[in-house]
C-alpha cells in the first residue's frame, strides 16, 4: 500500500535531506562529547555546536549566547515558565497566558497555580487572536510574565507579537512566546518584538526530532532557574550532554528556512489559496476556523458541517491529516482551541486541520481537494443532520438526547 | 488506531443507507445521539402486518465505527419481528465488528436506536 499524502505539517515535518546530510558526519566520525576539553574529538564537537548556535540565533536576530539547547519545545516552555517563576517568583506572582496555548504551557501553568501562583488565561476572539485591551487590563504590578504563543498549532493564527512585546517592555513584564509553529515560517525578530524568551522546536521546521531551544535574553539580562541539574552545560541553565548531530541538523534547518522563507511562503500561500478556493466553491457549509489574514501560509482548519471528523478521515485514507473531533483523541472532548473560538461542539466535531509544507506538490494538493470533496458528498448523503438541514430544520434547535 | 476489516467493509459499503417517510404508519423512526457528542444515528424500520421488520434504513453522523454499527444493525433487524428485535444487544455488535473499548458507545447508540424505532412504531400502532 502506498503511504498517504502527508498533510500534517503542524504535527511534524520530515527532516530536509540537506539537514540529514549535515548531521551524518556527527553520528559517525565526529562523535566526540562537545563538553570534553582535553582532546580533538571534544574540540571538534564543541566547534560544531557553537557554529550551530550561530545559525539558530541568526534566524531570530539573537546572539548565539542567548540560545539554550533543550530536547524540544515542551521542555523549552517548561523551562521558561518554571525557570522564570523559580527565579523571580518572590517578587511577582502573576502570569498571563491564553486559553489556546499548547497543552504543555497550560499544564505548566496549572502546576504553577498549584504551587500558589496566580495565572490569568486570556480568552481569544472569534478569529483566534487575543484582544490587546484585555491583555492590558489583565496586567498588574504583580505580573511577572506574559506567555503568548506566536502561532497556534491547530489554527495557524499569528498573535500580534510586536504589540504584546511593546506592552510588556513598557511595564517591566517578561515576555515569553512559544514559537514552535512560527520559527522558520514567518520572520521573527527578538529585538524588534521585545521578546525575552522564545521556545523553538527543530522538527517543526524540517530539522530532527529530539532537539529544540530556548532563547533567553541577555540584555537586559533575563535569569531563569535550571530545571535539570547536572554538569552545568548551557551556561548552567540546562545540564546534559548535547548531541552535536542534532544541534547541527537543527542549525542547518534554520539556515535553509532563513534562505528560502520568502519564496517558500509564497509557494505555500498559492497552494493553500487554490485548495481553499476549490473547496469553498464546490461544497456548501464549510467554515474556516481562525483568521485567514493573520495566519501562517501552510495551515487551514476547516469545519465540514454535518460530517463528523473521524468518519471523514476514514473516507480520505489517502491523506494524512488530523481532526479536531473528539474520537481521534483519548479525551473524547472536541478541540479546546476551536471551543475557545466559540465554535460549537457540533461543528468542532466536523473539523480537519490541513497542513501544507515544503514537500507538498500542486498535484498532491489537488488530489487532496478532490478526495475531501468526494468524501464530504458521500458522507453527507448518509448524514441525518445534512438531511434535516435540507428539510429546513435547524439542528441547533432540536432537543437532542445526549449520551 | 486501526479499524477491523468488518468496520471497514461496512464503512465502505454501507448497507441500507436512506430514509423512509417518517410519517408513514408502518414506519418506526429512532433518532439518537447528539451532534455535540459527535454522533447521531437515525434508524428506521418498516414493519408489515405480521409484525415482521421487512426493511430497515439508516443515516448516521459519526465516526467509522458508528456508521458500521448502524449499517450492521439494519442487516440484523431485517426479517425479525419487532419483539425479537429488542433482543439485539450491543455486545453482539461489538463482537461482530470487533470494536475496541473506546468505540463501545457506538454499539450502545445502535441498541438505543433500535429501542427508539420500535417505541415509535408502537406508539403509531397501539395494539
Amino acid at each position: 500500500m502506498t503511504r498517504p499524502i502527508y498533510l500534517d505539517y503542524q504535527a511534524t515535518t520530515p527532516s530536509d535531506p540537506r539537514v540529514v546530510e549535515a548531521m551524518i558526519p556527527y553520528l559517525t566520525g565526529n562523535f566526540g562529547n562537545p563538553h570534553s576539553r582535553s582532546h580533538a574529538y571534544g574540540w571538534d564537537a564543541e566547534e560544531a555546536v557553537e557554529k550551530s548556535r550561530e545559525s539558530i540565533a541568526h534566524l531570530i536576530n539573537a546572539h548565539p549566547k542567548e540560545i539554550v539547547f533543550t530536547s524540544g519545545a515542551t521542555e523549552s516552555n517548561n523551562l521558561a515558565l518554571k525557570g522564570v517563576v523559580d527565579f523571580y517568583g518572590q517578587q511577582r506572582n502573576h502570569i498571563i497566558t491564553s486559553v489556546t496555548e499548547h497543552k504543555c504551557v497550560l499544564d505548566a501553568c496549572r502546576h504553577l497555580e498549584q504551587k500558589g501562583y496566580l495565572v490569568t488565561y486570556l480568552p481569544v476572539e472569534k478569529n483566534g487572536l487575543i484582544d490587546l485591551d484585555v491583555l492590558k487590563d489583565a496586567m498588574t504590578e504583580k505580573t511577572l510574565l506574559v506567555s503568548i504563543m506566536a502561532v497556534n498549532n491547530e489554527i495557524g493564527v499569528i498573535q500580534p507579537l510586536a504589540e504584546i512585546g511593546k506592552m510588556c517592555r513598557a511595564r517591566g513584564i517578561l515576555f515569553h512566546t512559544d514559537a514552535a509553529q512560527a520559527v522558520g515560517k514567518i520572520p521573527l525578530d527578538v529585538e524588534a518584538m521585545n521578546i525575552d524568551l522564545m521556545s523553538i522546536s527543530a522538527h517543526k521546521l524540517y530539522g530532527p526530532k529530539g532537539i529544540g531551544a530556548l532563547y533567553v535574553r541577555r540584555k537586559p539580562r533575563v535569569r531563569i532557574m535550571a530545571q535539570i541539574n547536572g554538569g552545568g552545560q548551557e551556561r548552567g541553565m540546562r545540564s546534559g550532554t548535547l548531541s552535536p548531530a542534532l544541534c547541527v541538523g537543527f542549525a542547518e534547518a534554520c539556515r535553509i528556512a532563513e534562505a528560502e522563507m520568502l519564496i517558500e511562503s509564497k509557494r505555500l500561500l498559492d497552494l493553500r489559496n487554490t485548495f481553499y478556493a476549490r473547496i469553498m466553491k464546490t461544497i456548501p457549509d464549510v467554515f474556516l476556523n481562525g483568521d485567514l489574514e493573520n495566519r501562517i501560509p501552510g495551515n487551514l482548519n476547516l469545519s465540514f458541517a454535518y460530517v463528523e471528523g473521524e468518519g471523514m478521515m476514514m473516507g480520505i485514507k489517502n491523506l494524512a491529516v488530523s481532526s479536531g473531533s473528539a474520537c481521534t483523541s483519548a479525551s473524547l472532548e472536541p478541540s479546546y482551541v476551536l471551543r475557545a473560538l466559540g465554535v460549537s461542539e457540533a461543528l468542532a466535531h466536523t473539523s480537519l486541520r490541513i497542513g501544507f509544507g515544503r514537500f507538498t506538490t500542486a498535484e498532491e494538493m489537488h488530489i487532496a481537494a478532490s478526495s475531501i470533496i468526494e468524501a464530504v458528498e458521500k458522507l453527507r448523503a448518509m448524514s441525518p443532520l445534512w438531511e434535516m438541514a435540507q428539510e429546513g430544520i435547524d439542528v441547533n434547535t432540536v432537543r437532542w438526547a445526549g449520551h | 488506531m486501526a479499524y477491523s476489516k468488518e468496520v471497514i467493509d461496512h464503512y465502505e459499503n454501507p448497507r441500507n443507507v436512506g430514509s423512509f417517510g417518517k410519517d408513514e404508519k408502518n414506519v418506526g423512526t429512532g433518532l439518537v445521539g447528539a451532534p455535540s457528542c459527535g454522533d447521531v444515528m437515525k434508524l428506521q424500520i418498516k414493519v408489515n402486518e405480521q409484525g415482521i421488520i421487512e426493511d430497515a434504513k439508516f443515516k448516521t453522523f459519526g465516526c467509522g465505527s458508528a456508521i458500521a454499527s448502524s449499517s450492521l444493525t439494519t442487516e440484523m433487524l431485517k426479517g425479525r419481528n419487532i419483539h425479537e428485535a429488542l433482543d439485539i444487544k450491543n455486545t453482539q455488535i461489538v463482537e461482530t465488528l470487533a470494536l475496541p473499548p473506546v468505540k463501545i458507545h457506538c454499539s450502545v447508540l445502535a441498541e438505543d436506536a433500535i429501542k427508539a424505532a420500535i417505541q415509535d412504531y408502537k406508539e403509531k400502532n397501539p395494539s
